[in-house]
């Protein structure tokens, strides 16, 4: 079989919508990511935040605390907004509902990385 | 793609006869979903948190008050759905490399996962109670 692609794109590792390989193994790096983090994550938050205000800004500023934070919501802020894209390219079909929510989508994700990413470093000491 | 009623349909969901598989693909988008909720209760619960002690105590307000049950019923949802998601996305990358790839056996996981979630959300939950 012959292959009509150049080189170049081959090496990209993009498919026929240009991003479709792309995001399947972003998904993929995330996901494995998240299986280490999140555990780690919410169980630390749970076990360090139950305590009232000062013991939960102590740990979120905590260089563990706000390191696995960052990490743990920057892998699932993006995990999340590639998992949502898919989704909403399944179930809408209309292209213009479907170009609102998909722009919608990297609004919110992109949005509450910005305030997570300031809300912890605010607290860092 | 623009919807065209004259192009024959596959099968709906309705059609089909529920199938563990099928029960556990339609939860891990279910679950996906909520954890996408849960991830901005986390980021808004970060701002508050941020915000200084008073807006904090908005957080403790809602906790402490009439609304706390529902705020424990949501963690409750949240960790299935996080432990669910969770599961079910190492049998994902598990499929990615050719593993498990059965019926009979993928059955099996469905159900082994589903009811593994329950447990394990149980677990966090009888021995973890009273630490958020």
């Amino acid at each position: 079989m012959s292959d009509f692609r150049t080189p170049l794109a081959r090496v990209r590792g993009l498919g026929s919508a240009k991003s479709g390989t792309g995001h399947f193994i972003a998904q993929r790096v995330s996901a494995i990511a998240l299986v280490v983090l999140m555990p780690l994550f919410l169980v630390k938050l749970a076990k360090n935040t139950g305590a009232g205000y000062e013991a939960a800004t102590a740990w979120i500023g905590s260089p563990f605390g706000a390191i696995l934070t960052l990490l743990a919501m920057t892998a699932a802020l993006y995990h999340m907004r590639l998992g949502l894209q898919t989704v909403i390219e399944d179930y809408i079909s209309k292209t213009g509902t479907k170009a609102a929510l998909l722009i919608l989508n990297t609004f919110v994700a992109a949005g509450l990385w910005i305030a997570v990413l300031y809300s912890v470093l605010a607290l860092a000491r | 793609m623009a919807p065209n009623s004259s192009r024959p349909l596959s099968p709906h969901v309705q059609i089909w006869r529920w199938h563990p598989t099928m029960a556990s693909s339609i939860l891990h988008r279910a679950t996906g979903i909520a954890n996408y909720l849960g991830a901005v209760l986390v980021s808004v619960w970060l701002v508050l948190l941020a915000s200084g002690p008073e807006a904090y105590g908005v957080w403790q307000d809602v906790k402490a008050g009439p609304l706390g049950i529902l705020v424990t019923l949501a963690l409750i949802g949240f960790t299935f759905s996080v432990v669910y998601h969770l599961l079910n996305g190492l049998r994902h990358l598990a499929w990615d490399i050719g593993l498990g790839l059965d019926a009979k056996g993928s059955n099996l996981r469905s159900l082994l996962i589903i009811g593994g979630s329950v447990v394990i959300t149980a677990i966090i939950w009888i021995i973890g109670k009273g630490v958020i």
